[in-house]
């Protein structure tokens, strides 16, 4: 229903920019804070006025805490895990929408029930696994004594090791699972008509052809808004670089924000810790703006 | 070009069969129309025979090779869809060359063969748009290109021309049947529209709740309709049912307030029956011309070339097509004169036809 009424539109504008203010304020203030010098950032109240060393804030910033192999991790990461779960869950929503096979249903459930499991649910097991990956194998063969077993009989201990601490594959690897991109390409297969499906099965093309041939460039909206959410999702996440990441040489740009972040004690620096978060948000918010058309249109898709 | 033999076909959904043992024979090079009312399992035999459906019981042959068991493509069945069933994303030339993309066919051979194919089907011109660029008649035509280029054996249509408009329906039609006469490719058609199965079909198919109920040539089946419903179904306006008792001299009508006398049917008296006549068989003349029932005008429908009179036989509704230049005011009585050969007699019980008047000579007007 469309309604024309000039004290409504006014009203609903009035809501609008309110929420916009509230959105925007805490952003404003980080700006302006990353512009005043060490003495004006901790006036009580901050001056609401920008200072004059924006530039040198960053600067500092990106010094002290070595922001640039730091942002290329997180790059990598991101780009990594927005990649590998684009892919994933569209050959598993495929698999799901246009295969019966026998225990699909329990595969659906399953992959249903890892939406209540995430990566803070699992962080033990999961580090676990990372930490060597062949551990759990390690674990049945002592359960079932074949590492004894071939100790006595070739006299060789068996102990299985494949560490991914401290590497992309460990960074990226864990987080790429995941349910909302299955069924975000589920619902997405289940709108392609099924005779879309039948006529490329009389033109002769398989399951795999179809696949590439015809529902993937379908569903390229669909894949840059995933990948988008996902890419500034990795991007964000904390708790797990800071777990494997013992080595410097790994460790992302949002766990390297602690860094400027003054210690109790310390030098209250909160115009360079202000300056480091604008440059770490940066990225995000490229990509956003660059994704922002096929983004929207991903979700809300109903292209004829 | 090929035959296909189909017998006993029966299709069941978990506790729902839908077709119940078709038996069918179409011969190479013939055009096959499939007409009967929504949800008579006309499209479900047509998708068995494409190999999107999977086959119940029975069997399904094409050229002597039962396919039962092959994947569609290597039926070598190309399908025109109701929705078309374009893929979105490519142009034309892409969607229609498809098939022989897939096949590996090289790119050089593949433009020329799409080149040909548009030309055939006055496409060139559109051949870089996108589906959504096009109008439903182009969309249909590049649907018929991309079954055309593969050179199919069988051309199988799942009621193409329902989404266009009518002037359009009528264009596409004929043009079809060019296509058909020009590739004379086995092609089997399916739709709800009995002008369209009229005109298109060389062997007609009327299927009913699964079954068929009548396989004939469009004039076979107009003329000599099997069961009463086929002589419902086929025609427009509907054929005119009339509920019945055979008497001693001839006919009761609608519980016995209207006598007709007609030669001897060979049914057995009191046998009940349903007596049709197509209302183009009615001629309307003045009330009280002997012999003539008599009714009362309901309702006129100009056509144009002629006019519908629909009239009120004691209550039972009855439909006279007339081209003559009559017209007939909505409460007046006029009488309707029909000859007994044009009368179809069809059990009661059963629905299907009964032979009468075998021995007898037609005799035009009583």
């Amino acid at each position: 229903m469309v309604e024309r009424t000039p004290f409504l539109n006014f009203f609903t504008h009035v809501i609008l920019f309110v929420g916009f203010v509230f959105c925007i304020a805490p952003f404003v203030v980080v700006i302006i804070a990353a512009s005043h010098n060490l003495k004006d950032v901790n006036d009580v109240p901050m001056s609401l006025l920008p200072g004059n060393d924006f530039w040198l804030n960053i600067k500092t910033a990106w010094t002290t805490a070595d922001l640039g192999p730091k942002l290329l991790n997180s790059f990598i990461m991101a780009a990594g895990v927005a990649a590998g779960k684009v892919i994933i869950s569209a050959l598993t929503a495929f698999s799901i929408v246009y295969f019966r096979y026998p225990g699909r249903t329990f595969i659906f459930w399953l992959i249903f029930v890892t939406l209540m499991l995430p990566l803070e649910v699992r962080i033990v097991p999961t580090y676990a696994v990372v930490a060597n990956v062949l551990s759990p194998y390690q674990t049945i063969l002592d359960i079932t004594g074949l590492t004894w077993l071939i100790e006595k009989v070739s006299g060789v201990q068996v102990s299985l090791s494949l560490g991914l601490l401290n590497s992309y594959t460990g960074l990226i690897l864990p987080l790429i699972a995941t349910a909302t991109g299955t069924f975000l390409y589920r619902q997405f297969f289940l709108t392609v008509p099924d005779e879309l499906t039948e006529a490329a099965r009389m033109d002769g093309a398989g399951p795999l052809r179809f696949f590439i041939d015809i529902l993937l460039p379908l569903s390229r909206n669909n894949m840059a808004a995933l990948g988008t959410i996902m890419f500034l999702w990795a991007w964000n996440q904390y708790l797990w670089p800071l777990l494997i990441t013992t080595d410097q040489s790994h460790a992302t740009a949002v766990t390297e924000l602690k860094q400027l972040i003054p210690n109790v004690g310390g030098i209250p620096e909160w115009n360079i810790a202000m300056a480091g978060t604008l440059i770490v948000m940066l990225p995000p918010l490229i990509v956003v703006v660059a994704m922002q058309r096929w983004f929207v249109r991903g979700l809300i898709a109903t292209e004829k | 070009m090929a035959s296909i033999t189909i017998r006993d076909v029966t299709k069941s959904y978990a506790k729902m069969q839908v077709v119940h043992g078709v038996d069918l024979d179409i011969a190479t090079g013939e055009f096959v129309v499939i007409l009967g009312p929504s949800g008579c399992g006309k499209s479900t035999l047509l998708r068995m025979i494409a190999g999107l459906e999977d086959i119940s019981g029975g069997t399904i042959a094409i050229d002597g090779t039962v396919v039962n068991k092959l994947e569609p493509r290597e039926r070598g069945c190309a399908m025109v869809f109701q929705n078309y069933a374009l893929y979105p994303h490519m142009s034309v030339a892409q969607n229609i060359g498809y098939s022989l993309k897939v096949s590996g066919v090289p790119a050089a051979e593949r433009t020329q063969r799409i080149q040909a194919v548009a030309r055939t089907l006055e496409l060139e011109h559109l051949l870089d748009r996108k589906p959504m660029a096009l109008s439903g008649g182009q969309r249909q035509r590049v649907a018929m290109g991309r079954a055309m280029i593969r050179e199919p054996k069988v051309f199988l249509f799942d009621e193409p021309l329902s989404n266009l408009d009518a002037k359009l329906r009528v264009q596409m039609r004929s043009e079809i049947r060019k296509l058909h006469r020009r590739l004379a490719a086995t092609s089997v058609f399916v739709t709800h529209d009995q002008v369209e199965a009229m005109t298109l079909a060389d062997k007609l198919v009327v299927m009913n709740g699964g079954r068929v109920e009548q396989v004939g040539t469009p004039a076979e089946v107009y003329s000599r309709p099997a069961s009463r419903f086929v002589a419902t179904f086929v025609g427009a306006p509907a054929m005119n049912m009339l509920e019945g008792t055979v008497t001693l001299d001839g006919l009761s009508l609608l519980g016995d307030s209207r006598k007709l006398n007609v030669s001897r049917t060979g049914l057995p008296v009191g046998s009940k029956v349903a007596v049709g006549i197509r209302p183009e068989a009615v001629r309307l003349v003045a009330p009280g011309t002997p012999a003539a029932l008599e009714a009362t005008v309901d309702l006129v429908e100009e056509l144009g070339a002629g006019r519908v009179v629909y009239v009120d036989l004691d209550g039972a509704p009855f439909s006279v097509v007339t081209s003559e230049t009559v017209h007939p005011v909505p409460g007046s009585a006029v009488g309707l004169q029909f000859a007994e050969t044009d009368l179809h007699f069809f059990s009661s019980e059963t629905g299907a036809r009964l032979d009468v008047f075998k021995a007898s000579v037609p005799e035009p007007v009583f």
